[in-house]
């Protein structure tokens, strides 16, 4: 294979790889912001006193959690147009990452409220703080440290996911082998330089997440 | 309208039906052959044989670094360049089972490393060969922490295994796809795909999720 390994054909789609990759990194951080808000409210009412708001929270997590995303695409991308909603392809591909990383990152913020110790919630009641200022003030911060590394992990598990998104024809970094191999039928070069590109990523965000941990065991010491 | 697409869809249950048996043969034979190598992966990462532990873990790296639709790709459209033909079923197979591999290579040396030293010292010193100090001490007591994310990533991998429909492979996704061609009601046929994965992954997320609280409960105890 490596006899025939051609660098210069890669040179040559190097712009549209650049530009595929733009687009990777640009749908999957809309995505992950969206996802962030959606895991948010999903596990506040999850978590909240409300038997219906719990079981709609619940409903939803289950079922994304138990199908795969790429039914979830596909549901999304041929069931919008038979209700009548017309929208991009991009669009289609951002709405169904949201929801389905925001299920996940609902169970990830989930599990860090609920391994504050309890006590830490009694106390605040006992000095008399309402439910809000007792999130904002003594849940939230202490939970935020220890769920930043999983929240890292599912995003890149996001990244890798969007690789989905090519089976709908959105132009990202998949994408961009398949094309090369439409026009050249090059696979080696297409889809290990694919490959290099999904790595680069996971590697910065990998740095990212360990980096993170290290100062929260510091933190901790001190 | 829905009346005849819902018949349509009726009729060809059969199809779906023969779609979920494949996605059950892909991810059952994966899983099998995945956790066996798996494990043996995992006990390596864990050894202190020379070079290997560095090799399995960039390997592992690597693995989950990149789409999974991205391995496949490289796996069915690659291994032919270097002379190795395969069909779709056996391409997606072999993928698949080394995704499986390489996750639960992580998941068994976490848990092995979780084991506290002094086990070993003491095997050691009973004068239990290496091999019967894995078998008989450390892996017994490893397996409380292994099992719950353990099954839990079998639900990740069985969700993963709809993305082999990309090359061809008749699962349920690509059944739904194929479908919704000739039945245009996409929330439909896509739903049912849904519900198909619901009925093999919910029970397993139940599993998961009652094997962490017993084995914590177990693990307290001690």
């Amino acid at each position: 294979m490596l006899r025939f390994f051609n660098f210069r054909v890669i040179l040559d789609y190097m712009p549209l790889y650049m530009k595929c990759l733009w687009a990777t990194i640009w749908l999957s951080g809309v995505s992950i912001l969206g996802a962030l808000i959606v895991g948010t409210i999903a596990c506040a009412m999850r978590l909240s006193r409300s038997r219906s708001l719990t079981g709609i929270a619940g409903c939803y997590i289950e079922s994304i959690r138990s199908t795969p995303l790429l039914a979830q695409i596909y549901f999304l991308y041929f069931g919008l147009p038979s209700l009548g909603i017309r929208i991009s392809e991009e669009v289609t591909g951002v709405i169904a990452l949201t929801l389905n990383s925001g299920a996940y990152m609902a169970e990830i913020i989930r599990a860090g409220i609920l391994s504050i110790p309890q006590g830490q919630t009694e106390a605040a009641i006992a000095t008399g703080l309402s439910y809000p200022m007792r999130m904002r003030y003594i849940v939230l911060p202490q939970a935020i440290g220890a769920t930043i590394p999983p929240l890292l992990g599912q995003a890149i598990v996001l990244v890798k996911d969007s690789a989905l998104l090519s089976l709908i024809s959105i132009a990202e970094l998949t994408r961009a082998g398949q094309i090369m191999i439409s026009e050249r039928f090059m696979p080696a070069e297409a889809f290990l330089t694919t490959a290099v590109l999904y790595l680069l990523i996971y590697y910065v965000l990998k740095w990212l997440s360990e980096r993170w941990q290290q100062s929260l065991i510091f933190r901790e010491r001190r | 309208m829905w009346g005849i697409y819902l018949q349509g869809l009726l009729e060809s249950i059969p199809f779906f039906l023969k779609g979920l048996w494949m996605t059950v043969a892909v991810s059952g034979l994966s899983l099998v052959v995945g956790t066996i190598i798996g494990f043996i992966l995992g006990i390596i990462r864990v050894s202190r044989i020379r070079f290997l532990p560095t090799i399995v873990g960039a390997w592992v790296d690597v693995i989950r670094g990149t789409p999974f639709l991205v391995q496949i790709f490289i796996v069915f459209f690659i291994l032919p360049e270097l002379g190795i033909h395969l069909e779709a079923f056996p391409a997606a197979v072999i993928a698949l089972t080394n995704l499986a591999a390489c996750f639960i290579c992580e998941i068994v040396a976490g848990g092995i490393l979780a084991v506290p030293r002094g086990q070993k010292e003491a095997a050691t010193a009973s004068g239990l060969s290496s091999f019967h100090q894995m078998t008989q001490v450390i892996l017994p007591q490893a397996m409380r922490i292994i099992l719950p994310p353990l099954v839990g990533q079998y639900v990740l991998l069985i969700k993963d295994s709809s993305v082999v429909s990309a090359i061809g492979v008749t699962d349920v996704t690509r059944a739904g796809w194929l479908t919704v061609q000739r039945i245009p009601e996409g929330l439909m046929v896509f739903g049912l795909v849904g519900i198909l994965y619901f009925v093999i992954c919910y029970p397993l997320i139940r599993v998961s999720n009652t094997l962490e609280r017993r084995m914590t409960v177990a693990a307290t105890r001690l």
